[in-house]
């Protein structure tokens, strides 16, 4: 352990953090005196709830936001960095959350762009005997002539850190990377961090999960509401400690109801459909859930779980097979006439579920707003609207309470609870979830886990889909794996174990367990 | 015969079909680069405007087209600045562009109404055609040399947008703005330049009209082609190689429209290069927009740093 | 955290745009609108001040002028208020242009060539007048559903093709018997004529049906199930989808409705004010085009086209004045129109933000 320190203290600094603050208007303080040191040739953590303030700070570094105060210091010089081309040309590379890429460019097309220094003609084609000998070197292997839509996220990601390295960076910041990957992907990601290491290369890595901290890091900075914690070496702390560094409380979870009925709600015999460009994204795909009932559907986004959700719901045609909700078929039925048989959606894609620009009250309304008691026929009673919309903001606790004000004003939490007030009012028999707590905070996430559990006491059966494989541990009774179109595996369980986890990881990468 | 019929209708319909490529080709740039210019029409009219009182006043037609051009692109600077730098509604400020344009054109030019040109740019002197070989004197008999340059730029365009490092740029911005943003292209000039190079094209194709084709000024003499570039940006799958081909075929049409008056009532033919596409966006658009043929994915999207998309 | 550097006002992006905030922006809009346009007086060699006075003296300076303005607002007011509803869709029809010569014609039809009773004249040529300008928009209406057309360019390209049609009818089949050498129909029979208020040239119908329009379709718009799913459908085309609601019918409920009342309006300059059809420059003044901006200026909002399609029934008239006292050519309302629709959509930006004073210790609450 004091090798491991010192090591890691005899390192020169790369980059210094001073006391960098930034603020957004009016009242939020997103970065508040942030300080710390990343030396050179390591892996640094920054580690942190959602709204800790670290993808802020990286920004800043990238050039993308202006802070407010404070500076940043590399290799012993104050620098001033404007546009994201400034922290280039300081050989800063990012690997975003949200891939910057262009789908229908190649892989070379995307990794030259912006460089002023390739060639005038043919740029795309001269610069891939390099891009090829990087790839072979960090162990980053893709296509230069690839066209991006092709290519799964790891393979994206992959694309976008050698956009970094192509340009000779020498800092690399990585934003939440294994968010997208499987564990197997993960690992080989590891292991280009490794070897960007070796060649003395420094990373900076986000990321809000635990294991990862110590698995990769060699020093920690944590970062909570804004401020810095501590930076530490990972190596020093526990796992709990870390815990309670980034959370600041100790987080009291909700756990779900365990007995079951042998009622099916939701049935789908050998249904197939198309993706959006025209190839089989579903291949007679079996699934049933039960009435009260959690069944999570893990998988790397991409494999078909967006289309399961939309043929369930009715927003995606069915090309093969039948889908019965309790002994109603409602294959291909209209997604409104599929709503009102008692199933409700709650999108991957928030502003689906949403009108921004309309108020708190009348999207609590889209659903009910054409029948009764809302409407008689031609009408809509907006007075009992009003008081409808004026109860389910405070029994959903949806904050600002002002049921007048444009939904688009609501933090990412709040428009959830909208969301999810107007779909579990309507008595659903079937839930169907995707993706619920992406991008929320941890009490954000509580929140939303309370109230699924709460609809499946009442008896919904819920499909859970997510990509986040702890909430699927924590919430479901049992767990299918999507992968490819098709179901790979399933497990029904009390309790889950890291074995399980495991298995699962694999069935995710396309290892049958 | 035959063939002299149709290299006939296909010299008029390269002289009918120039301004149409040129308005074409510009609008493709503003488009790939993501902006939506609606004001072709408009551009057009000032282009020709402007061009017309140069060559009329200088008897130079060359220092005409030259200032049609230069006047077009600044006409245009009013739609960047509102739709790059306001970031307005897209379609409402290409609409108030043709209303503005094809207004100061009418309303300034009343008193050169009429006039006709006494130097226009003449087509290709009858020595010159003679020493072309078999079928391309007859080709090119009411072409003059801007029609050979707007081929060629069709080409030359091409080639910039596929095959080098600022048309790649210019790609990109039009398919990813944030993307390009954060690996420090600078979007707003490449967006700028790209509605100025559309502006310039559109003032060309004006000039062409009042120089070359018709070297007369009249009211309303662009005759919505600047709405049928629009639709012709859209045939071409926005690529430079493949408006040609549009443009003459309209161009072709025109000509059609004015032969057959004998045997059909003229307002019917006139109608025609309208109806035309319509019905030509009805088997091409679901091919464009609903497979994502060419589309710039970010078209007519304003680009704000800090929001996705 | 370090309040003392927060200052005590700002500007901040506003909830909503507010009433005075947006009439503040639009009335800033028409003000420099005014302002650039002026610069064509000075190329024909007239003091703006003349100009501007010629301008107001001629739309609101007397009764007449103010007449004149009102036979004008009609059209506006009806192609408006359909064009409102079909801009809170997200459709774009820029064809009611010819959407108003389509209704033109059809009453033309009725009153020439049906033959009906004298009194059954009028009822029958606002009703096919309606039908012929709604059917022109369900084309390109059809064609978006469809086949995914674009229809800024559909409904556009269908105004040359409407216009072409009117000038067929007036020099071919339906030219007057009486009319020699020029190129209209016969005047229409008595019966088919729209009584006017008073001695001037305003028909009272049309403009009361308007007002009526204005009032019933913001009622429409705020409190219905239908206009709702329209909103809805206008700011969130994917919500809309993902709710279920049909997105085609509420396009083609959009266009019938905005195609519709241009046609009723195409009628009631025809029944109106020229008893004939005619050139379709003289049918319609542009009316199609400049109730695009009618309907922009009034935010879409039904109630408010009241106000704004009066504004521009004065740009029309008072750009006749400058045509008829000083010579410049009518086309310089497009100057006007293009010049004010521009600052319009610059000045949006403007209207969402607002200046707010607050004491320190409110900022301090707020901000905990």
């Amino acid at each position: 352990m004091l090798d491991a320190e010192n090591s890691w203290e005899q390192k020169p600094v790369e980059v210094a953090f001073r006391s960098i603050t930034k603020r957004f208007p009016p009242d939020i303080l997103a970065n508040d005196r942030v300080s710390f040191e990343v030396k050179k040739g390591t892996v640094h953590a920054l580690l942190g709830e959602n709204g800790a303030g670290k993808t802020t700070l990286m920004n800043i570094f990238y050039g993308l936001f202006s802070p407010d105060g404070g500076e940043i210091i590399i290799q012993g010089k104050p620098v001033k960095i404007s546009s994201p081309r400034e922290a280039i040309n300081l050989g800063i590379g990012m690997v975003h959350q949200h891939f910057k890429l262009i789908p229908t460019h190649t892989v070379a097309e995307n990794i030259i762009l912006g460089l002023m220094s390739t060639s005038f003609f043919f740029p795309a084609e001269k610069s891939e005997a390099e891009i090829r000998a990087l790839s072979e070197k960090y162990g980053l292997k893709v296509d230069p002539r690839a066209r991006v839509w092709q290519l799964s996220a790891g393979e994206k990601q992959k694309v976008e850190i050698l956009k970094a390295l192509y340009r000779k960076a020498s800092i690399l910041i990585l934003d939440e990377p294994t968010s997208v990957l499987t564990p197997q992907e993960a690992e080989e990601l590891f292991a280009t961090l490794r070897a960007m290491k070796e060649e003395g290369k420094t990373c900076i890595f986000i990321t809000h999960k635990l294991n990862e901290v110590k698995e990769i890091a060699d020093a920690v900075t944590v970062m909570r509401k804004g401020r810095v914690v501590s930076t530490i070496l990972p190596s020093q702390v526990s796992l709990e400690e870390l815990a309670r560094m980034t959370v600041g409380k100790e987080v009291v979870s909700v756990v779900p109801r365990k007995t079951l009925s042998n009622r099916i709600v939701l049935q789908l015999q050998d249904v197939s459909a198309m993706g959006d460009r025209d190839f089989p994204a579903l291949l007679n795909l079996s699934l049933s859930v039960r009435e009260g009932e959690i069944v999570g559907v893990a998988g790397i986004a991409g494999n078909g779980q967006k289309e399961l959700a939309e043929v369930i719901v009715g927003l995606r045609e069915v090309t093969g097979g039948r889908i019965f909700l309790e002994d109603k078929e409602i294959t291909n039925l209209l997604p409104r006439d599929i709503a009102s048989l008692g199933v409700a959606y709650i999108p991957e894609e928030r502003n689906l579920g949403l009108v921004g620009e309309m108020s708190v009250a009348e999207n609590l309304l889209l659903r009910g707003y054409y029948q009764p008691p809302f409407s008689q026929g031609f009408w809509v009673d907006w007075e009992k609207a009003e008081a409808y919309s004026e109860k389910l903001i405070s029994h959903y606790q949806i904050n600002p309470p002002l049921s007048d004000i444009p939904v688009r004003l609501l933090s990412g939490g709040n428009r959830q609870r909208v969301i999810i007030a107007r779909e579990l009012e309507q008595k659903p028999k079937l839930v169907v979830a995707s993706n619920p707590t992406a991008g929320l905070d941890v009490s954000g996430v509580e929140a939303i886990h309370k109230l699924l559990i709460q609809a499946q006491e009442k008896g919904a059966g819920i499909l859970l889909i997510s990509g986040d494989l702890d909430e699927l541990l924590k919430l479901s009774n049992r767990i299918v794996i999507m992968f490819k179109g098709e179901i790979v595996g399933e497990k029904e369980k009390e309790h889950w174990t890291e074995e399980d986890r495991r298995e699962i990881g694999l069935g995710m990468g396309g290892v049958k367990g | 015969m035959v063939l002299e019929l149709i290299l006939g209708t296909l010299n008029r319909a390269l002289a009918y079909g120039t301004p149409l490529l040129l308005a074409t080709l510009g609008e493709i740039y503003v488009e790939r680069a993501g902006v939506l210019n609606l004001g072709i029409e408009g551009m057009m009219m000032i282009g020709a405007f402007s061009s017309f009182v140069v060559a009329y006043a200088t008897s130079n037609p060359w220092l005409g087209i030259v200032v049609g051009a230069i006047v077009g692109g600044l006409f245009s600077l009013i739609h960047a600045f509102s739709s790059i730098t306001l970031r307005a509604n897209q379609t409402v400020s290409g609409l108030a562009l043709t209303m503005l344009g094809t207004g100061i054109a009418e309303t300034l030019g009343r008193s050169w109404e009429g006039k006709v040109l006494t130097s226009p740019i003449k087509s290709f002197s009858g020595d010159f055609l003679s020493s072309l070989p078999g079928g391309l004197d007859l080709l090119f008999k009411d072409s003059n040399l801007l029609v050979v340059v707007s081929i060629i730029l069709a080409l030359v365009m091409w080639f910039f947008l596929f095959k080098t490092k600022p048309g790649l740029f210019l790609r990109s911005c039009g398919e990813n703005p944030s993307a390009c943003d954060a690996l420090g292209i600078n979007v707003w000039k490449v967006r700028y330049l790209a509605v100025l190079w559309g502006g310039i094209m559109a003032g060309l194709g004006g000039a062409y009209i009042s120089i070359a084709y018709r070297p007369t000024w009249s009211s309303g003499m662009t005759q919505g082609m600047g709405w049928l570039a629009v639709a012709l940006t859209i045939f071409s799958f926005w690529n430079p190689i493949y408006a040609p081909l549009g443009a003459y075929l309209f161009g072709a049409l025109f000509h059609l429209a004015f032969r057959l008056q004998v045997f059909v009532a003229p307002e019917f033919l006139n109608s025609l290069p309208y109806l035309f596409p319509v019905i030509a966006l009805v088997f091409v658009s679901r091919l464009a927009f609903r497979k994502k043929i060419g589309v710039p994915g970010s078209l007519g999207k304003p680009y704000e740093r800090g929001k996705s998309g | 955290m370090d309040r003392k550097k927060l200052t005590q006002f700002h500007v901040e992006l506003s909830l909503q745009p507010t009433l005075s905030s947006t009439v503040f922006s639009s009335l800033l809009a028409i003000i420099l609108a005014f302002a650039c346009g002026g610069v064509i007086f000075l190329f024909y060699h007239i003091s703006p001040g003349v100009g501007y006075q010629t301008f107001f003296r001629g739309s609101l300076g007397s009764w007449y002028a103010f007449s004149e303005t009102l036979k004008r607002t009609i059209p506006l007011l009806l192609v408006g208020e359909g064009l409102s509803l079909a801009f809170r869709a997200q459709v774009l029809n820029i064809g009611a242009e010819g959407q108003i010569l389509l209704g033109a014609v059809a009453a033309t039809w009725v009153a020439l060539f049906s033959g009906l009773p004298s009194f059954l004249l009028l009822p029958a040529m606002f009703i096919l007048g309606f039908l012929a300008g709604a059917g022109w928009a369900l084309i390109p209406a059809i064609f978006k559903t469809r086949f995914a057309v674009n229809e800024v360019l559909s409904t556009l390209m269908l105004n040359y093709v409407a216009f072409n049609l009117v000038l067929y009818l007036i020099a071919g089949p339906w030219k007057g018997k009486g009319v020699r050498g020029f190129t209209y129909t016969d005047t229409f029979p008595e019966a088919a004529w729209l009584k006017t208020m008073g001695i001037t040239r305003v028909p009272y119908f049309t403009l009361l049906v308007g007002i009526a329009l204005a009032i019933g379709g913001y009622f429409f718009l705020k409190k219905s199930a239908l206009g709702f799913e329209l909103r809805i459908v206008g700011s969130s085309p994917e919500t809309a989808r993902f709710l279920g609601i049909n997105e085609e019918k509420i396009i083609l409920f959009t266009m019938f409705l905005s195609g519709g009342l241009s046609g009723f309006a195409g009628v009631g300059e025809v029944a109106g004010i020229h008893h004939l059809l005619r050139h379709p420059d003289h049918i319609s003044l542009g009316y199609g085009y400049t109730a695009i901006i009618v309907a922009w200026l009034a935010r879409a909002n039904p109630l408010a086209v009241i106000l704004t399609s009066f504004l521009f029934g004065a740009l029309l008239s008072g750009g006749d004045a400058l045509r008829v006292s000083l010579g410049i050519p009518f086309q310089v309302v497009s100057v006007f129109n293009g010049l004010i629709l521009f600052f319009l959509i610059s000045t949006e930006h403007l209207s969402r933000y607002r200046i707010i004073w607050r004491d320190k210790k409110e900022v301090e609450k707020n901000g905990s």
